[in-house]
């Protein structure tokens, strides 16, 4: 299995020298001295065009929108799990959205806030958190620190990619304080809910402003997309053919091409739901009697929106998870001293899985109404997608086999992230057959599946992320004890929360439930749905015991004393400990293999720059 | 208040105890180096690996034990339709295959984990690929993801096959997958229609037709916004419940008034989403009874407890048990609420249960102002009217007494104090041209009668003239005026008493003799 080689490296790792003698003089620091980018506070740290700033900028943002989103859930999961305790004590944060009774002088969550809280739910966490904060940190962090350039290719789009994205986060914060309350339809906002003011007073203001968030956010996405696209297919440096980019690179460059595919059908979409709301068009609406009134449009379709919605949506699940896989493919061969196992596979399977994400979106729909021949398509293609996702979770394995694993927050996460993408992964394949999704379908089976498949398995994958390039970005380690305490407690926690929901699904439970009282068939959980709740809030403390260690660590963590500390061979350890702006502060290095020599030759680790032996087999890289 | 504070400050003095441990573990670190602490936790690590692998997998098994009565076609929970069993089937053959991965993966990924946990000295296998074991491995997953794809396309496409277009829609059709003598399939066809928030039912009535719709037409009283000009909705009724006999197909036919909603019966594996402006369709057949299926939940223990445990009279659960439907696509702040009960009964049950349920129309819209039809008879009205007035002549013609030979013309009516026809009374009249051009030999005097009301002239009068219409309307209809005379009585003949509104009622009355015959 292994490549054997006799020559042995004569000279002894040193990156600096290395740089030196092989690098590439690009004179950057000649025509950037003074660094017009960052000389002071305000271009350094807020408008700042570096993208190990504006990485950070996404993940700090992303991380305050993890804690509202989680705290949002922590709220509706009391309604559902303590359904007769008084919520009096959240008036003074959530106001008359509490209701008191006068007589008892108790406090009940009312039903349209409730539903406002789920809406902006899962809002915030798919798109703020795990769009921007998972791929917006990471692609921008490692893209150019790992194909060896100085920056992105226009970081001044980059920048604007940010702010988009800050503008975007905060028309969404605004409309929470509306009077008429945040939009209330569900994070797929379908029509004609979303349309109507009079089916629901979230679809008022609340709709307008959560519409304008997202369409700042798609400029964001947008922005960003094409810079990925462009800076990996033009900065590499020298050597960095495509079969040597490391795996993370690959997924960010799959995920660009995605979003940007994908998410202007959505907005596409929400124009015409604007227009349906605004000036009086019928794309989505058809003889409709609310509120007392016969409404004029006819001849639209409700589900010509949920095709424009998935059309992106579909994408979307793989614009998170694929960033989180790439993520993780990248921490686990670092940390497992072993090559990620089957390199060229997991590329392809990267690329299978980019492809066919575009080919599947009806299987949301399957009880939508469309015509049942159609599905048939979809359930092939969507069945297919587990070939690829198998082959990456079997190459996963293989790639701790017979490793020498340092156990460590980002590993521990990491391969708790494939635990979770097993679990989650294999109830698709429930989904994604029509005839069990009849039953299926808008489910707790539903609420288990995706949560764990592509919110816990991708927060694990951000969290793998964050423990291990916690050092490049602010030269200091988290706390490792307090990340062991956070991974063992979020993996039984968040099984704990999810794994149940699996029979309340096969029992029937509807999702997007207010209370299950009304039905007889429905109301016999409560004791499961307590366990849930209890099990949810300790898990979201724990994410904030994620917190206070991230900003203690900034300032208080442990430092990075050497430049490389996980003997990693990629390219961002080779810049100095403090990077500042350009990256390399001299040369840029050239690369002269893949990125995976771990335990080659006998040695721990060979870095990407260091020339290949005398002899060496480069391995087709 | 307080308890809130108290609360925050010991979820504050927490984290300040945790933050705590981690920095006393991070100063030990420093002083025994960090590689001997990498060791220690690439041990303690790798056995927790261990401990959570077999911890998982015990609290999954044991997890699926304890619910296995809600397991899909398990215990009571096996599907109330005919459908339903594939589908669970199909569930459970997923199960199988989906279950060994899910257990071989996590065995092989912590165990793996736990042996091969970081050591002093060790260098990791060079393993970059082996084409072979991807082959192996791309190569499984695709051959049982083909026979999933088809067995599930297998029963989806004859789950939601349509009914077949030749098909018969009748109100109590024959038994289910038996063809009726024209060699078509027959099914019943029910109408779900979703709306905030709540479910509007609708059945055929007799003529196992659902009436045509139209959304502008919807009102207070007609909240379908049925269109009354079409025969077929006369009849359509509008129960609380869904009752529907047992093996027999039923096509719900599903809409919505305003926003999306969903038709789900989770005991038939039944689910569909209504459309505003796009009616959609499910076909299914119950095949278990309301009470076949209590008395399958009566064997288990979680259906024993009170189904009202405020109430030490009420049912257990087992006996109070209910199919129930559910909204299941959100529609807004009360979608948690749109319930209606379903009965499966026996086939005689359901016909009773049928000839119990009244037309909404006739019910609630006949004779109203939104009635479109108040001014005509409906075809049912026409022949019993008919048959009732042939019944009174030919009463008439074979009596012996004079008196007898008087006919009153019940549904002759005239506009208030004036002598001109009401429009449904030409149905009346209709049936006395018939009866005179049936009988050639009959005359007949067409006589008016008042009550007391107002003068006494005044009543003669108009008595005289509504005589006369009712003979214009005769001779317009080609009665000859020979067979025909007219007269007026005022207030003269009474039958009744004038002094109850029931008795002058009554006396105002347009009646006819048979003179010869």
């Amino acid at each position: 299995m292994s490549s054997v080689t006799t020559a042995v490296p004569a000279k002894p790792y040193d990156d600096n020298l290395l740089i030196e003698e092989f690098g590439y003089e690009d004179h950057f620091h000649e025509h950037h001295h003074g660094d017009k980018y960052q000389s002071n506070f305000i271009t350094h740290y807020i408008f700042s065009q570096d993208h190990k700033i504006i990485g950070r900028q996404f993940l700090i943002t992303g991380m305050f929108w993890a804690l509202i989103g989680a705290g949002m859930s922590i709220i509706f999961r009391l309604q559902l799990g303590f359904p007769e305790e008084s919520l009096a004590w959240l008036k003074p944060l959530l106001g008359k959205w509490i209701e008191i009774n006068a007589e008892t002088g108790m406090g009940t969550l009312s039903p349209e806030f409730y539903y406002a809280l789920v809406t902006m739910h899962g809002t915030i966490i798919v798109f703020f958190v795990l769009t921007a904060g998972l791929s917006g940190t990471f692609s921008n962090l490692l893209i150019p620190l790992q194909i060896g350039a100085r920056d992105m290719a226009s970081p001044l789009l980059n920048m604007f990619s940010y702010w988009f994205f800050f503008l975007a986060s905060v028309v969404m914060f605004y409309s929470m304080f509306l009077s008429t309350g945040p939009f209330s339809g569900g994070w797929t906002a379908y029509p004609p809910l979303s349309v109507l003011p009079q089916a629901s007073s979230g679809s008022g203001a609340g709709m307008t402003l959560w519409l304008v968030s997202l369409v700042l956010f798609v400029i964001s996405v947008g922005l960003g997309g094409i810079n990925y696209i462009t800076t990996v297919l033009n900065l590499r440096t020298k050597g960095m053919n495509m079969w040597r980019m490391p795996l993370t690179i690959w997924a960010f460059f799959v995920t660009a091409i995605l979003a940007l595919l994908s998410f202007p059908v959505l907005v596409s979409g929400f124009f015409l739901l604007m227009f349906d709301r605004g000036m009086g068009t019928s794309f989505y609406l058809s003889e409709i009697f609310i509120a007392g009134e016969a409404l004029p449009n006819v001849g639209g379709s409700a589900i010509l929106y949920q095709h424009l919605f998935w059309f992106l949506g579909h994408p979307e699940v793989y614009i998170i998870i694929l960033p989180a896989m790439g993520l993780v493919s990248e921490v686990l061969s670092v940390h497992c001293r072993k090559p990620i196992f089957g390199y060229k596979a997991m590329v392809y399977s990267i690329l299978a899985i980019g492809f066919l994400s575009f080919i599947v979106w009806a299987h949301h729909m399957f009880m939508s109404g469309v015509n049942p021949f159609i599905s048939n398509f979809f359930v092939i293609f969507t069945l297919i997608i587990a070939v690829p996702s198998a082959v990456k979770v079997f190459n996963w394995i293989t790639t701790v086999y017979r490793g020498n694993i340092r156990f460590n927050s980002a590993s521990l996460f990491s391969i708790g992230f494939v635990s979770m993408f097993i679990s989650g992964g294999l109830t698709g394949i429930f989904l994604g057959n029509s005839a069990i999704d009849i039953q299926m379908h808008d489910n707790y089976f539903v609420i288990a599946h995706f949560h764990i498949v592509m919110g816990i398995a991708a927060f694990f994958g951000m969290f793998a992320g964050i423990y291990h390039w916690f050092p490049k970005m602010y030269g200091r380690f988290m706390n490792e004890t307090l990340g062991k305490i956070h991974f063992w407690g979020t993996l039984v926690g968040a099984y704990a929360i999810f794994w149940p929901m699996h029979y309340l699904g096969l029992a029937g439970l509807p999702r997007r439930y207010y209370s299950f009282d009304q039905f007889d068939t429905f109301r016999q959980f409560a004791e499961i749905n307590k366990f849930i709740t209890v099990a949810a809030i300790i898990v979201f403390a724990l994410q904030v015991l994620f917190v206070i260690n991230f900003f203690y660590s900034i300032w208080k963590g442990r430092k990075m004393t050497t430049k490389n500390p996980w003997g990693a061979t990629t390219l961002e350890w080779t810049t100095p400990i403090k990077t500042g702006h350009g990256n390399w502060p001299g040369k840029i290095p050239t690369v002269q293999r893949w990125a995976y020599d771990y335990g080659k030759d006998g040695r721990e680790f060979i870095p990407q720059i260091e020339p290949l032996a005398e002899g060496e087999s480069d391995l087709g890289h | 208040m307080s308890t809130g504070l108290i609360i925050i400050l010991s979820v504050l003095l927490l984290a300040v105890v945790v933050v705590q441990i981690g920095r006393v573990t991070e100063l030990a670190a420093k002083i025994r180096g960090q590689e001997e602490v990498q060791l220690e936790t690439n041990n303690r690590n790798g056995i927790m690996m261990m401990v959570f692998l077999i911890l998982f997998l015990v609290f999954c098994i044991w997890s699926a034990y304890s619910f296995k009565n809600w397991m899909l076609g398990y215990g009571p929970h096996i599907s109330a339709s005919a459908h339903g069993g594939e589908l669970d089937g199909m569930f459970n053959t997923t199960l199988v295959f989906t279950g060994i991965v899910f257990i071989l993966c996590h065995i092989a990924l912590f165990w793996f984990a736990y042996k091969y946990r970081g050591q002093k000295g060790r260098i990791a296998d060079f393993m970059p690929h082996d084409n072979k074991l991807e082959i192996i491995w791309t190569a499984i997953p695709a051959i049982v993801m083909c026979y999933l794809v088809i067995k599930g396309l297998v029963a989806w496409n004859a789950v939601m096959a349509d009914v077949p277009d030749n098909s018969i829609s009748s109100q109590t059709p024959i038994d289910a997958g038996v063809l009726n003598a024209d060699g078509n399939e027959e099914y019943i066809e029910i109408e779900a229609t979703g709306a905030q928030f709540l479910w509007y039912l609708r059945y055929p009535g007799a003529d196992g037709k659902l009436g045509a719709r139209d959304y502008t037409k919807i009102t207070g009283i007609n909240p379908l916004g049925q269109i009354w000009k079409d025969d077929k909705n006369l009849d359509d009724f509008q129960p609380t419940e869904i009752v529907l006999p047992v093996n027999k197909s039923v096509r719900v036919r599903i809409t919505s008034r305003d926003v999306l909603h969903n038709f789900a019966l989770p005991h038939f594996r039944v689910k569909m989403d209504a459309v505003p402006g796009m009616p959609t369709y499910f076909t299914f057949t119950p095949n278990t009874t309301t009470e076949e299926y209590r008395e399958r939940l009566r064997d288990y223990p979680e259906y024993q407890a009170l189904s009202d445990p405020s109430d030490p009279e009420s049912d257990p659960l087992w006996k109070a048990f209910n199919f129930e439907l559910a909204c299941m696509e959100l529609c807004g702040s009360g979608h948690f609420s749109m319930r209606k009960i379903v009965r499966i009964v026996s086939d005689d049950e359901y016909k009773d249960w049928v000839s119990q349920q009244q037309s909404y129309y006739l019910s609630s819209v006949r004779g109203t102002e939104e009635d479109p039809r108040k001014n005509e008879l409906l075809g049912v009205e026409i022949q019993q009217r008919k048959q009732e007035f042939n019944d009174a002549v030919d009463k008439a013609l074979s009596a012996e007494e004079a008196a007898e030979k008087i006919i009153r013309l019940k549904y002759v009516n005239f506009e208030t104090g004036s002598a001109n026809l009401t429009a449904l009374s030409r149905y009346e009249l209709d049936n006395l041209v018939t009866a005179l051009n049936k009988y050639s030999a009959v005359t007949i005097e067409v006589a008016g009668h008042t009550d007391n009301n107002g003068a006494a002239d005044a009543n003669m009068l108009l008595s005289q003239n509504r005589a006369a219409s009712v003979y214009n309307y005769l001779i317009d209809n080609g009665i000859a005026a020979e067979r025909l005379r007219s007269a007026g009585y005022g207030q003269n003949n009474p039958v009744d008493s004038n002094d109850t509104d029931e008795g002058r009622a009554n006396n105002r009355r347009t009646e006819f003799k048979i003179l010869t015959q």
